[in-house]
């Protein structure tokens, strides 16, 4: 408990250094400075605040959701980006784009959720009928899965002249969350706390099929939810600020070296631990190249597989 | 009491349990004997509602085993196959804690902790609780998740195979755990053992299936016979009478 509030007021430290960093002049001094606290406070409430929120709740939904899967597919290299649920998301957008394209946001997220829920589906149905000899059959099928999704979802983008849009959902990026454009977000923060709710489920499933029946719970029930809580989370997070790899894949794994799966225990260390990795390669994102910023996705992809080899790679650990 | 009537489970065509007709009794603890293919696992795991059967019915007290409230009947039943493999990484005090999950909902009290400790002192995991399941022995990690489903507090308890990994100590004090119970608390313990002696010692009853049908039901004096063995399992073995318990000797 002490550790854990601890970790809170670090990730709360994270928030505070992510306000000050950026192009435009927004510092403690420049808010107090009578001359240009008004534009400094404007450029804070507008942009720096919603961009920080944006960070914190993405990074603790997305990195439940990595853990959720990880538990009901009974598989530690599974997250929504090595599972076909991301690309998925993106193929429902696609389809939005080219059927409905002034749908409202939430109706878009809904789409995409709808179409993770449904890839996701696809990826279990698959994991069902292969034989499953090695733990790492399982990401690679559904990395395989998700690449031919997102190479039919190209195609079509491509040939209807899309392929710019799509990519802003495709790769991570916080640059543009304003004020107005990110509170879709707290739609995935709700989602949390819901799965915080039913950790003892997830923790229960996690044992199989045989324990969950045998305790009483209904197995496909709490596959069920658990799923659409995955999808939606999933979705709210690319419809509003594009896909942030390996995240769900990185943060659960290095919470479970340390104080492992009951997820009562560790569903709040995991959600910490995302937000602060999301604050801190923003953070890194905007210092690179600044004045300009490189994508979050770009350096979470780079920093994550990084990591993900390094767990694949670390066959004498724990597991098996 | 488990009533079983005419429970058949069949994979494309060919039957691996036979209309097995039979009742568990309410207390006391029940051995499942007979050769590798025999139907015993399969068996336990239908009338334990793990699997579904292709025909027949069980029901437990008088509650349909697939219609009943999973809930109620994880309060009444509990079941632990053979081969746990987990890839949750949970100490050992945290999966037999979660065997107080029909009861608590993930909420214990202080009730549900003690059953917890006495679970766990019972199997003599007092010293390993804190420790992950992936680090222990094949024989530690056996004995915690018995001790989950011991935790469990039901009337029925269900294993397949629960001596797996045990050392000869450790089986010995197994055993008379489940004898414990039975006499005790008035469980019933049904148990699929490999080791026919431990059945013949420690069973009040004994079920005999071979090629997916039951063949024998008995105390064990009944059924712990050389012509029952050479029915049974397809060998010869001589039966000895010591300490007026059934032994057989099969390394002849």
């Amino acid at each position: 408990m002490k550790y854990f509030v601890l970790a809170c007021l670090c990730v709360v430290a994270l928030g505070v250094l992510s306000l000050f960093v950026g192009v435009s002049d927004v510092t403690p001094m420049t808010l107090l400075d009578p001359a240009t606290s008004a534009h400094a406070f404007e450029m804070l409430m507008v942009s720096r605040v919603p961009r920080t929120l944006a960070l914190v709740l993405a990074g603790a939904a997305l990195a439940v959701a990595g853990l959720i899967m990880q538990m009901l597919v009974r598989n530690r290299f599974v997250e929504p980006s090595t599972a076909g649920t991301v690309e998925s998301a993106s193929l429902g957008l696609l389809v939005v784009m080219l059927l409905a394209p002034g749908l409202p946001v939430i109706l878009k997220m809904l789409v995409a959720a709808a179409f993770a829920l449904a890839g996701t589906a696809v990826f279990l149905g698959i994991l069902r009928r292969v034989p499953l000899r090695s733990e790492f059959i399982v990401p690679l099928i559904g990395l395989m899965l998700g690449g031919v999704i997102e190479a039919g979802t190209n195609f079509v983008a491509f040939r209807h002249d899309l392929l710019q849009s799509l990519n802003a959902y495709m790769i991570g990026d916080f640059s543009a969350i304003l004020r107005g454009r990110y509170e879709l977000l707290w739609i995935s923060f709700g989602l949390t706390c819901v799965a915080y709710v039913a950790a003892d489920r997830f923790t229960v499933a996690g044992l199989g099929q045989d324990f969950t029946t045998n305790l009483g719970l209904d197995y496909r029930k709490v596959m069920a939810f658990g799923m659409v809580i995955v999808s939606l989370v999933t979705a709210t997070v690319v419809v509003t600020c594009g896909v942030i790899p390996f995240l769900g894949l990185v943060v659960p794994n290095i919470i479970r070296l340390v104080i492992g799966d009951n997820l009562r225990r560790t569903l709040p260390w995991v959600a910490l631990l995302g937000a602060a990795l999301v604050i801190s390669c923003d953070i890194l994102a905007r210092l690179v190249i600044a004045p300009y910023e490189i994508p979050i996705g770009t350096i979470m992809g780079v920093i994550g597989s990084g990591l993900f080899l390094y767990f694949l790679l670390r066959r004498r650990g724990y597991g098996e | 009491m488990i009533e079983v009537s005419n429970v058949t489970k069949s994979y494309g065509g060919s039957d691996v349990v036979r209309g097995v007709t039979s009742s568990l009794p309410a207390s006391g603890v029940t051995s499942i004997i007979g050769p590798n293919g025999a139907g015993k696992s399969t068996f336990l795991s239908m009338i334990s509602r793990l699997l579904p059967m292709s025909s027949g019915q069980v029901t437990v007290d008088g509650m349909d085993i697939l219609t009943a409230d999973g809930d109620a009947m994880a309060k009444k039943l509990s079941i632990l196959r053979q081969d746990n493999h987990l890839t949750a990484r949970l100490t050992v005090r945290d999966l037999v804690a979660f065997g107080r999950y029909p009861h608590s909902k993930g909420r214990p009290t202080s009730d549900d902790l003690a059953h917890v400790e006495r679970s766990i002192s019972y199997l003599g995991l007092a010293d390993l609780t804190h420790r992950f399941l992936d680090e222990l022995s094949g024989g530690q990690r056996q004995r915690a998740f018995i001790a989950m489903v011991l935790c469990q507090d039901t009337k029925y308890v269900l294993l397949d195979e629960p001596l797996n990994n045990l050392d000869m100590k450790h089986a010995v004090a197994m055993m008379q755990l489940f004898r414990r119970a039975a006499d005790e608390l008035s469980k019933s313990v049904v148990l699929v053992l490999h080791d026919i002696n431990f059945a013949s010692c420690y069973s009040d009853l004994i079920i005999a299936m071979r090629d997916g049908q039951l063949i024998r039901q008995g105390t064990p004096a009944e059924i712990v016979t050389g012509a029952n063995i050479h029915e049974i399992f397809d060998l010869e073995a001589r039966v000895e009478t010591v300490d007026g318990r059934s032994i057989v000797h099969f390394y002849l």
